[in-house]
């Protein structure tokens, strides 16, 4: 299982365990890495993976979990005119056992930080996690005086994919989950912003 | 009374419901991660099986520490925190604000950018009952009226997002008026051209998928009914209360910016299929809010007069004289007021948030008691709360 698009770069985890105070058992660490992050590559296995990861892109299950704002513009996102259907993602499950995607769309505050750990832990894997909006990647608009507020969701579990707005629009979202469909594929997303955007917005006219 | 003692005391599971057949109370947690609770709102239900005994919401989920923060941030920038409040009608939270800040500063507003405040408002106070019909039937197990009502909203959306530059969240509203004029693109007229739409065709067809729908009706009639008394005594404003017939609305009986000159009605519930102030007569009086929003807009559209839509240059820092002041409009939800005290410089010393959603979600703790779980979540829908509102 070499292609796991979920490995977390090297020292990842450890960093984050330093910081939630949870260690794992070193020996625990050396079964991981020789089990699924190896660099040995398998024809079979890795023609498998290719397979695998064909299906778990194609029909990615998140999890309702609306938390603020953001939440309305996921149900936009869902609803009749982005419609996340055409995507596969269209089937929000309510419970986090049957989902392997989880969209945190809103403000993560204190009092809701252990509740969000919980869901995330119930996830079965593979599972992967969207930070949507500026409150979720870091704060937001409550940066500053917010003493409640998680500076970014990414302190409590990893994340895949940040979906910057605020809130997002539906087509952001949609693109979102396009990269981390690339992502499960295995494959580089396109980063460049396309030229007839740049056009478009010189375009747009300054408002007095 | 603490769940302790209630398990201890002679409750209802101590009782013989069934000869020789005995129940027991049973602890249950509804949240905050539940897709009937429109948020984060948490529940501690005692249950006698399937009915409900004892309803504790738990809240602060979502509590983002706004008011905090409005004595860090001027006045202005304050603005766009009020548009987080109730999120699905931030034009109507703007107006609140704004409304008590002029108060504070004494500051006149000229006449046109009152008219295009009172339009943004109604607009978005139908996007917000939009939802509040999609999510409702999509609690009762109707999917399919959420697609039809998220595509009226976009509509709403694209017209609010050519005036404002928002899609969602605006920032529209400034002291002293609004921040840009009216687009010169036939805004008004493709507005007007929407709501005829609504009027004529999209609400027979809200009533006819959904309001009048058997199942619909027997779903919600006769249940979670709220007494105008009740109403009264645990603070219930708008649909809620007047859906339990009290005849109250803060654009008739407190008459704010200009809605004194506008003609329209206030629709209170009237229990045409069950009680007066059941789950259905609260949902029949959004829907005919809707109906009574498209004529103000189309009233302060067809009189909207010429001039500055500004008092106050858009790049000043406003200030206001040291004092105080309360301003309460109609939001979507009900009466939402804002209290300023002002100490003379750029920030508000102190800014209270009277929010709509909050006082109506204590009403559960009465009307939730003896419903069915399933029921329990026909009520909370039919509240139509927000959970930004409640925590702030």
């Amino acid at each position: 299982m070499s292609k796991d698009s979920t490995t977390p770069p090297a020292g990842y985890d450890v960093q984050r365990e330093q910081m939630l105070d949870f260690k794992v058992p070193e020996q625990l660490l050396k079964v991981l890495d020789a089990d699924g992050r190896s660099d040995e590559k398998n024809f079979i296995l890795t023609t498998v993976d290719e397979v695998f990861n064909w299906a778990r892109l194609s029909s990615i299950w998140p999890v309702t979990f609306g938390l603020a704002c953001c939440a309305i513009e996921m149900m936009a996102a869902s609803a009749t005119r982005y419609d996340i259907d055409r995507f596969g993602a269209g089937a929000f499950r309510p419970t986090p056992r049957q989902a392997d995607l989880m969209i945190v769309s809103g403000t993560v505050t204190a009092k809701m930080a252990r509740r969000l750990k919980l869901i995330y832990d119930q996830m079965p894997e593979p599972k992967w996690v969207i930070a949507m909006g500026s409150c979720a990647i870091g704060g937001g608009p409550y940066f500053k005086y917010g003493y409640h507020v998680v500076k970014g969701v990414d302190f409590l579990v990893p994340v895949d994919v940040y979906v910057p707005g605020c809130p997002p629009r539906p087509e952001v979202l949609l693109e979102g989950l396009m990269r981390l469909q690339d992502k499960i594929r295995g494959r580089k997303g396109k980063f460049i912003t396309p030229k007839w955007i740049t056009d478009y917005a010189k375009k747009i006219p300054y408002r007095k | 009374m603490a769940i302790e003692n209630i398990k201890t005391s002679k409750g209802w599971a101590d009782q013989d419901h069934v000869p020789g057949l005995k129940s027991e109370l049973l602890e249950l947690n509804m949240g905050p991660q539940h897709p009937a609770t429109h948020g984060v709102l948490r529940l501690v239900l005692l249950t006698d099986g399937e009915v409900v005994y004892k309803v504790t919401p738990v809240m602060g989920y979502l509590h983002r520490c706004a008011e905090k923060i409005a004595e860090g941030v001027n006045y202005k920038q304050w603005v766009v925190y009020t548009d987080r409040f109730d999120y699905l009608s931030p034009m109507t939270c703007n107006h609140a604000y704004v409304t008590a800040l002029e108060k504070v500063m004494q500051q006149e507003v000229p006449e046109r950018a009152e008219h295009i405040r009172i339009v943004v408002s109604e607009l978005s106070r139908m996007a917000s009952h939009l939802i509040a019909l999609a999510t409702f039937g999509l609690d009762m197990g109707a999917w399919t009226p959420l697609l039809y009502c998220f595509r009226e909203r976009e509509v709403i959306l694209d017209l609010l997002e050519r005036i404002s530059g928002g899609r969602m969240l605006y920032n529209y509203m400034v002291p002293g008026g609004v921040r840009y004029d009216v687009p010169k693109d036939n805004w008004a007229s493709d507005v007007i051209d929407f709501i005829t739409m609504i009027e004529n065709k999209k609400l027979k067809d809200y009533n006819e998928l959904l309001s009048f729908n058997k199942i619909f009706i027997g779903r919600l009639a006769n249940v979670a009914v709220i007494d105008p008394q009740t109403a009264i005594d645990y603070g219930c404003t708008g649909p809620v209360l007047r859906g339990s017939g009290v005849k109250f609305d803060c654009r008739k009986d407190d008459p704010y910016s200009l809605y004194h000159k506008f003609d329209f009605e206030i629709p209170v519930g009237m229990g045409e299929k069950g009680t007066v102030g059941d789950c259905w007569d609260r949902y029949m009086v959004r829907v005919r809010e809707i109906e009574q929003s498209c004529r103000i807009i189309r009233q302060a559209l067809e009189s909207l007069p010429d001039g500055p839509y500004q008092a106050i240059e858009l790049k000043k820092i406003v200030k206001a004289p040291a004092g105080a002041a309360y301003s309460r409009v109609e939001s979507a939800k009900g009466e939402l007021g804002h209290y300023i005290i002002a100490d003379g410089g750029q920030t508000a010393f102190r800014n209270k948030v009277r929010s709509p959603s909050f006082c109506n979600l204590q009403v559960m703790e009465k009307v939730g008691v003896g419903l069915m779980i399933s029921d329990l979540v026909a009520l909370i829908g039919s509240l139509d709360i927000v959970l930004g509102e409640i925590d702030r």
